[in-house]
């Protein structure tokens, strides 16, 4: 079990490390290309060359890779090009909104999906699961900028109940929450629940689940205390190992709803041309990405006994 | 034909080319959600290819007087717009039309590329083994590592049209700009998708290689070459269209999200996922020229989605 931990957390650092290595050489592999992203596109060539000088980027790649390593764990992530703020606070300030984002996202959508997982999964073929199936199917198909245009027809400009985008400009506001994580809650429920049916499914004409019915305990009872345990084991690792596609569906939200968070901080910076906060950006998204499958495979191991004990 | 069939040579039992197509609508008639996914697909196939020829408006021309019409509206002068018209009074529903062109067209290059390079990847690592799989196991895990929205930023802000790559593409080989973008777009797409089709074929291809007939191909002294294109891609087939559909989906989704995001493709061709993000601009009054883009594109990724549950359904029954 540590062993595999520990291996696990091994291939981690070696992919953070290959990943940090691949964005140093594209962003700031050529210096001149460097100075004239900070300096902007009218510097002259003695201006450019003078910064290359003072920063110090005279020194060999290697050792600039490693400084610029150094500096970054240690939180250190240089100054943003667009904002004149250390990308280090406004990646946290931002960072924190689209937390509460994808937390209530995932809770929102876990919850959901399971419950109609398990209520498909446990009648399969019946109308009901038919029923969630077909819904499943269909809000996995629009995609989110679709979504959220329909939402936002819906409740915004129609019933005119809720307000089109989340700029927070008065602090965290509920009714600016609202679009954003409906929409994301819609377009992943559907993978969710297909994967909790698909498991239930196969759980529940399994023998000894025959055997708990066949010796009479109510059918309820089987369900929330025999199937589900098992059930459940293959759909937490799918839906942990999924942060990584809701994290590209935050970013997509947030530049649609132009919602104060990571995404939109990323989106922006990439388009401006803002080396050190996408830097800084990619790296935590990747680090948040990375860290999911380590939970992923972590977790599925200490779960499921069968690999545990073996 | 039928002396073949006299002969009672096994190889022979296996219908042609067309035959198999035919059973293979024949059993997808069984599904509904499946017919319902194809009708999708094939009406988009069949608006797109007839763009030309149907009677549709020229999807640039600027109608200076019609600004963001809602649906149905009939100008003065005679001229009708099914769906209205956008911010520069271009009529919507031509847009729609030859828009379908563009996003079909790309994406299935890209979503065909993408393949090509997982399957090869794939094919290599699973059949060769040993440091082959390491490294094309390795970088795969990096890649996949990417959200891929941040692996499509960084790739097309720093290789897109206007980096010094895409203006080397343009000026020193003179491509036209839809050109590099798509070409660029591809290159995307395929670092995003070919990881998680090599997995996928990999393990295909682990559980081939066990059978008899690559241990006789391999006794018969075949070529490793022959034995991975020949021998083990055409077995691992099955799995691989019903996926290659749902992947044809989220290829169409992030091309037309590109669009949104303004990393797709130039204007002023119509992209759909640029129409929605140009008349998102302007509020309400921009709601009915964002509506039509969102329902064409849901719609088709809708039918790919049920087509391949067609297939899948189909796939498992025999």
């Amino acid at each position: 079990m540590l062993a595999l931990a520990a291996k696990r957390l091994g291939s981690m650092i070696l992919i953070m490390l290959t990943i940090s290595f691949i964005l140093f050489v594209i962003f700031e592999g050529d210096k001149l290309n460097l100075a004239q992203k900070v300096l902007g596109q009218y510097s002259t060539m003695d201006q450019r060359l003078k910064w290359v000088e003072q920063q110090g980027l005279n020194a060999p790649f290697l050792t600039r890779y490693f400084e610029w390593v150094w500096n970054f764990v240690r939180g250190d992530m240089g100054t943003s090009l667009q904002l004149s703020a250390p990308v280090s606070e406004l990646v946290w300030s931002h960072l924190k909104n689209t937390i509460l984002l994808a937390g209530c996202v995932f809770t929102i959508t876990v919850s959901i999906s399971l419950v109609m997982g398990v209520l498909s999964g446990i009648a399969e073929g019946s109308f009901r699961d038919r029923a969630i199936t077909v819904a499943s199917v269909l809000t996995t198909s629009v995609p989110e900028f679709a979504s959220a245009t329909f939402l936002v027809a819906i409740f915004v400009f129609w019933l005119d109940w809720l307000p089109g985008t989340s700029p927070f400009s008065n602090g965290v506001a509920l009714n600016e929450l609202v679009l954003p994580v409906m929409v994301l809650v819609l377009y992943n429920f559907g993978y969710y629940t297909r994967m909790t049916r698909a498991s239930m499914a196969e759980v529940i004409t399994s023998q000894y689940v025959r055997t708990a019915i066949l010796k009479g305990l109510p059918f309820k009872q089987v369900v929330m205390k025999h199937a589900l345990r098992n059930a459940l084991i293959a759909p937490f690792t799918v839906m942990i190992l999924q942060l990584n596609y809701l994290l590209s569906g935050v970013i997509v939200v947030e530049v649609f709803f132009s919602y104060k968070g990571f995404g939109k901080l990323l989106y922006d910076a990439s388009l401006f041309g803002d080396i050190y906060m996408v830097e800084a950006c990619t790296m935590v998204a990747v680090f948040v990405a990375v860290l999911s499958q380590f939970i992923s495979d972590v977790g599925y191991t200490m779960l499921n006994p069968r690999i545990r004990f073996s | 034909m039928s002396d073949e069939t006299a002969n009672g040579n096994a190889q022979t039992d296996r219908p042609t080319g067309f035959k198999r197509f035919a059973r293979a609508v024949g059993l997808l008639r069984e599904s509904r959600i499946g017919m319902i996914g194809a009708f999708l697909v094939c009406f988009w196939i069949l608006v797109a290819l007839l763009a030309p020829i149907l009677p549709v408006k020229d999807p640039l021309s600027q109608d200076a007087a019609a600004l963001l019409k809602p649906w149905l509206t009939s100008m003065p002068d005679g001229a009708f717009y099914w769906l209205g018209t956008d911010d520069r009074g271009r009529d919507i529903l031509s847009r729609l039309v030859w828009g379908s062109r563009l996003v079909l067209f790309w994406s299935a290059a890209a979503t065909i590329v993408a393949y090509a390079v997982g399957m090869m990847l794939g094919v290599i690592a699973g059949y060769r083994g040993g440091w082959w799989d390491e490294i094309i196991s390795f970088f795969g895990n990096v890649l996949l590592s990417f959200p891929l929205m941040v692996l499509y930023l960084v790739i097309l802000t720093n290789f897109g049209p206007s980096s010094n790559f895409g203006r080397l593409l343009s000026d020193r080989l003179g491509l036209d700009p839809i050109v590099v973008s798509g070409v660029i777009i591809i290159v995307a797409v395929t670092f995003g998708t070919a990881p998680a089709v090599a997995r996928i074929v990999r393990g295909l291809v682990l559980d081939l290689k066990t059978r008899d007939y690559i241990a006789a191909a391999e006794v018969r002294g075949e070529t490793p070459l022959y034995i991975m294109l020949v021998e083990l891609l055409p077995n691992a087939r099955g799995p691989l269209i019903v996926d290659g559909c749902l992947r044809l989906g989220y290829v169409i989704i992030t091309i037309a999200l590109l669009g949104y995001l303004a990393l797709g493709l130039p204007p002023p061709d119509p992209d759909w996922g640029k129409m929605i993000s140009d008349a998102q601009k302007f509020g309400s009054f921009g709601m009915n020229a964002m509506l039509w883009p969102a329902f064409a594109i849901s719609s088709l990724v809708l039918g790919l989605n049920l087509l391949a549950d067609g297939l899948r359904e189909i796939s498992l029954r025999d």
